[in-house]
């Protein structure tokens, strides 16, 4: 479990990184959590690591215009003990699960997203919020909705001469409720299957509701489930009948030792329906704290 | 200069053993910290992609070309210069510590690159060149038990490497007047104990040495822990009297739990990478290598009958047992099926059984000892089977277990084990107590009655201790077993010193992986000598060439507790008598109305005449010519516990297979989410009785230890493989070891106390038990959780996938 040869590069400024990663077989290093492990046991071999660590300007965090901007070289655990992430409560909800406290003190949120593990929490997040990832390449910089962002396993649209610098969740709004859960077989193990939840209330009642899975195929699979959740509220027994039908639609993955594809389905259906009706409550207890 | 930070700061933390300040500062010395010797160049080790096939070549000569590489060896290498390891039985299954002819696991060893770096020795690993002919694999013991399975080993014409029957009392009376015959049928999965520091070897071979003897030697570093009958395996396979192989062992390992007895083939083939590299060559395995090639505890596929009478008493019992040792019979396999034979009727007088004992090879990795040794592998068909015997005649299951246990103290087993003591009665009593069992029926009601999954599993074990390395030879028909060869034993040294202030230093060969030896050790020693604990100091690092060792050495079978402490005995009130001697001279009394307590050495009948210890040891030390007539001036001793109830197997195959044995009474309540079928832990009582307690905090983090290991093997960790022999538990990510995050259940422990009359402190070990019992007493809880739903259960890991599947595979 020796890293093969590679060349080691700590550009400071993003201009540089982009020079370096210009050549195509380049990688880039911020907390290394799933790179290093690749690395060392010679499934990857890039020819330079790129370490974007001394670049400043990734390493802003800050909840400005209706959105918290992550920096690509913010690490988990700043973002979980940070004030300004409360304006976004599903990445509170969700960085718990992410690994275990030592791992996030060294993995960044931007990594997680650029490494698209399909059972990885923050891929989720970004896919339920429909946040915005910001991707700086030789051509200059272009933001991504977070939907086009994953396109399979482990595969981003971001291309190899590229860099995601951020990305930016909207911050919640009055009215907007989430919920967040998943099953692992352990604390901190990559989700069997997860789903995060958006719903919006106004006077009228749900105005919009989302659900996204993850664990559950090549990447994060949201659904705009706004008339399911119309139609039963906050009544788990009626979301489940309806978020098991939804189960064997998404869940489409080959599944493995530790979950088949259809205990996957079960989980899915369970969750869904656990998470939706969080979701509502947690929005009805929005709106009526909110004094407009 | 810095302050030091704490200055002036409470110290917030008493160690409770000695081992412990360097432990948790990171002042610990593994194996990979030490470097005896200069000039030691480093390995890698290149393995085999292919589950089972033939070497049609193996090209070392890129290999050998990269710059930074020493030497490289092969194949070629290892059969002109190896015997195969010797085996416990006769079969045709040659083993090598490289393939030599073929491959039979995905991670079996193929050649050795020394380089000047690892980083450098992998790069050049990556050049040889295996020319592979792929073979058809077997990876289930099932499967390659049929007629027509491919094979592994050609010459032995079959997969079994050994198939033996026994019978003992009237089995087939019983069964042909049982008023119930119950069956079960049940799989034991493969797991391990995944220690912190993996295996770690520095080896230098020495063509005639200086010391005389003109032939080749080898001085060896090893995480090894025994057992010691390894060294003449090790000798056997380079050709060199046992004595030729200096052996060191230090005092930090690393952890094993059994799994490093699996390095002492690497203990060979870097000797010979040595050899071939004119310099010391050091090796450490990596986590990737580690969870695809060292070792496991053995799966088992087992089949159980019992006859049992209308009353639900057990008159005979049947077990047929098949180990899965992986690709070779690795020694000292098929211990794994001989370990518990002495208590295979478990805690039940039941008078007859009936036992076959196979062991299969597939194209997997080689098995070997894993804390609880055949306990867990046992105990999961036996008490399961009770569970099936409970429901056959309508008992509870604590009641048909209760008419059942044994009651009377020495009890002999039918197949030769001689159970020292215990009050089984009063442990289950104290369990089903600290369990409050009938709370936990009234929550179980509770839920059921809200459609919801509860449970409560009990598993009642004998824990033996201090294994009688004789049950070897059973795997060996007693026809074939030569006279005056015989196999018997549970020998332990100690030596014990004084040095001229009386300070008193205890060396011991138990090779410890972390239990706290020496802290223990320490105890016995000051207390047999009426010393504190601060005048004596225990050293742990084994050195073949000076510390007391015999074949049965090592820290295995919970040996530390019945054997160790008591040969620290032994030797210590040899020393006893020499300071008495001396200070007999000085107080002008007879030796023998003297005491040594406190410091000192007084007289019994008037305390107040004494004399220090320190200076009755200094004048053996400076003034021998004071000393009685026929004292010899010798505070160096040496002891060897040797117990005279471990025989060899007698004729007719039944022996003691240990000199202990315990007692765990466990019962497990667990709830299922109905909805994602998640188990969770809701409360567990766990009652040991390990005899005389030593020290009441080490033995609880003993059984802490061992739930947590059966833990793993019970709901997450196990080695699979894919149909085509390629393993899929090679990373963290699937081979999944309960972390302190999954073991935050309510856990109530206990003790009942039966001194063994069989060791001068009455103490039995006790760092297995759990290992054996808990797997069961949560299976058995997870069967009685979905009794409503009829699954049965047979067979572990259990989570929520699998329960998914056995209850509805139609819904979804």
């Amino acid at each position: 479990m020796k890293a093969p040869p590679f060349a080691y590069v700590r550009p400071a400024t993003l201009d540089d990184v982009l020079a370096e990663l210009a050549g195509g077989d380049a990688k880039v290093l911020a907390g290394g959590q799933s790179l290093v492990p690749v690395l060392a046991m010679r499934l990857g071999r890039p020819a330079t690591l790129v370490d974007i660590n001394s670049v400043a300007d990734l390493h802003g965090l800050a909840a400005v215009s209706g959105a918290l901007r992550v920096g690509a070289a913010v690490r988990q655990r700043t973002v979980e003990r940070a004030d300004a992430a409360r304006a976004v409560p599903l990445i509170g909800m969700a960085l718990p699960f992410v690994g275990h406290r030592e791992l996030r003190s060294r993995g960044t949120v931007v990594g997680s997203l650029a490494h698209a593990d399909p059972a990885a929490e923050l891929p989720a997040v970004a896919a339920c919020l429909e946040a915005t990832i910001e991707v700086a390449g030789p051509s200059g910089r272009r933001s991504v909705p977070a939907a086009a962002f994953f396109t399979g396993a482990m595969t981003t649209g971001a291309g190899p001469d590229e860099i995601v610098v951020a990305v930016a969740f909207p911050t919640a709004r009055p009215g907007e409720g989430f919920g967040f859960a998943e099953i692992a077989r352990r604390h901190g193990d990559f989700a069997l299957a997860g789903v995060a939840t958006r719903v919006r209330v106004d006077a009228d009642g749900i105005t919009d509701a989302r659900l996204t899975g993850f664990g559950i195929s090549d990447r994060p699979v949201s659904r705009d489930v706004t008339a399911l959740v119309q139609a039963a509220g906050e009544r788990e027994p009626e979301l489940r009948v309806a978020t098991a039908e939804l189960a064997t639609e998404v869940v489409d993955t080959a599944g493995d030792a530790h979950g088949s594809t259809g205990y996957r389905r079960r989980l899915f259906g369970v969750l869904a329906a656990r998470e939706l009706a969080r979701a509502v409550r947690h929005a009805r207890r929005s709106s009526e704290e909110d004094p407009t | 200069m810095t302050e030091p930070q704490n200055q002036g700061q409470q110290q917030r933390w008493t160690p409770a053993r000695v081992e412990d300040g360097p432990l948790v500062t990171g002042r610990g010395r593994f194996l990979d910290d030490i470097d005896p010797l200069p000039g030691t160049l480093v390995a890698a080790v290149v393995r085999s992609t292919q589950p089972h096939a033939r070497l049609r070549s193996v090209d070392l000569s890129r290999a050998r070309a990269h710059p930074g590489v020493a030497a490289v060896i092969g194949p070629e290498e290892v059969r002109a210069a190896l015997r195969p390891f010797p085996l416990s039985t006769g079969t045709a299954m040659p083993y090598y510590p490289t393939g030599t002819d073929k491959v039979r696991f995905v991670g079996e060893p193929i050649a050795v690159v020394v380089a000047t770096d690892r980083y450098t020795a992998e790069d050049a690993a990556e050049l040889v060149a295996v020319d592979y002919e792929p073979l058809p694999v077997v990876v289930h013991p099932r499967a390659a038990l049929a007629p027509d399975a491919p094979l592994l080993h050609e010459d032995a014409g079959s997969n079994v490497a050994t198939d033996r029957t026994f019978s003992f009392g009237p089995v087939d009376e019983a069964f042909a007047q049982a008023a119930h015959v119950v069956e079960g049928e049940y799989d034991f999965p493969r797991y391990s104990s995944v220690p912190m520091e993996c295996y770690s070897v520095i080896a230098d071979w020495r063509d005639g040495g200086g010391d005389g003897s003109g032939g080749p030697s080898i001085e060896a570093w090893a995480n090894f822990h025994g057992p010691f009958t390894m060294v003449p395996v090790m000798a056997g396979a380079l050709g060199l009297p046992s004595s030729r192989i200096r052996l060191h062992v230090p005092a930090d390992i690393g952890g094993s739990f059994g799994i490093k007895a699996g390095i002492y083939p690497y203990v060979v083939l870097m000797a010979l990478a040595s050899k071939h590299a004119g310099t010391p060559v050091r090796w450490t395995e990596d986590r990737a290598e580690h969870l695809l090639a060292s070792s496991a505890g053995a799966d088992r596929v087992m089949r159980f009958a019992a006859a049992v009478a209308a009353d639900g008493t057990v008159t005979a019992l049947k077990a047929d047992l098949v180990d899965n040792v992986g690709a070779y019979l690795r020694p000292p396999e098929p211990s794994t099926l001989y370990r518990c034979f002495g208590n295979i009727t478990g805690p039940y007088r039941i008078g007859a059984v009936e036992i076959r004992a196979r062991a299969v090879v597939t194209n997997r990795m080689p098995v070997g000892l894993n804390r609880g040794f055949g306990g867990q592998q046992l105990y999961f068909g036996l008490e399961r089977l009770m569970d099936a015997v409970a429901d056959a005649v309508g008992q509870d299951v604590l009641e048909v277990r209760t008419r059942n246990l044994v009651g009377s103290f020495p009890h002999e087993t039918p197949t030769g084990g001689v159970y020292d003591s215990g009050d089984y009665s009063a442990a289950v009593e104290l369990a089903v107590k600290n369990a409050d069992l009938a709370a936990l029926r009234a929550r179980q009601d509770e839920v059921r009655a809200a459609g919801g999954f509860y449970g409560i599993g009990v598993g009642l074990v004998v824990d033996p201790s201090g294994t009688n390395i004789g049950y070897v030879g059973l795997a060996t028909p007693s026809e074939q077993r030569k006279p005056g060869r015989d196999k018997s034993g549970s020998t332990e040294h100690v030596r014990i010193s004084v040095d001229m202030q009386g300070l008193v230093t205890v060396m011991l060969g138990s090779v410890p992986q972390g239990q706290g030896h020496a802290t223990v050790a320490r105890a016995v020693a000051a207390r047999r000598l009426g010393l504190p604990v601060e005048q004596v100091r225990v050293v742990v690092d084994m050195d073949t060439a000076t510390t007391p060792w015999t074949v049965t050495s090592g820290s295995y079978s919970s040996r530390f507790a019945p054997l160790v402490t008591s040969a620290v005995v032994g030797a210590a009130d040899r020393i006893a008598g020499t300071v008495r001697a001396a200070a007999g001279v000085m107080l002008d009394l007879p030796p023998e109305e003297l005491e040594l307590a406190d410091g000192l050495v007084r007289q019994r009948s008037e305390p107040d005449r004494d004399v220090q210890f320190r200076h009755a040891a200094g004048l053996v030390h400076w003034d021998p010519g004071a000393l009685p007539p026929g004292t010899p001036a010798r505070l160096y001793e040496e002891a060897a516990f040797t117990p005279a109830e471990v025989k060899a197997a007698t004729k007719d195959d039944r022996i003691n297979s240990s000199l202990c044995y315990g007692f765990v009474a466990e019962i497990v309540a667990v709830r299922i989410d109905p909805d994602t079928l998640e188990i969770t832990l809701d409360r567990v009582s766990s009652v040991h009785d390990a005899g005389t307690v030593l020290n009441q905090q080490l033995l609880d983090g003993q059984v802490l230890g061992a739930l947590t290991h059966a833990l793993g093997g019970a709901m997450y960790e196990e080695f699979t493989y894919a149909d085509s022999g390629q393993p899929t538990s090679g990373t963290f990510l699937d081979y999944l070891c309960p972390t302190a995050a999954e073991t935050g259940y309510e856990l109530r422990t206990d003790h009942v106390v039966s001194p063994s009359p069989l060791t001068p402190l009455g103490a039995k070990g006790c760092g297995e038990g759990s290992s054996m019992s808990f797997p069961v007493a949560f299976a058995n809880a997870v069967a009685d959780a979905l009794r409503p739903a009829g699954v049965p259960i047979t067979r572990l890991p259990l989570h929520g996938d699998v329960l998914h599947r056995l209850l509805d595979t139609k819904e979804y």
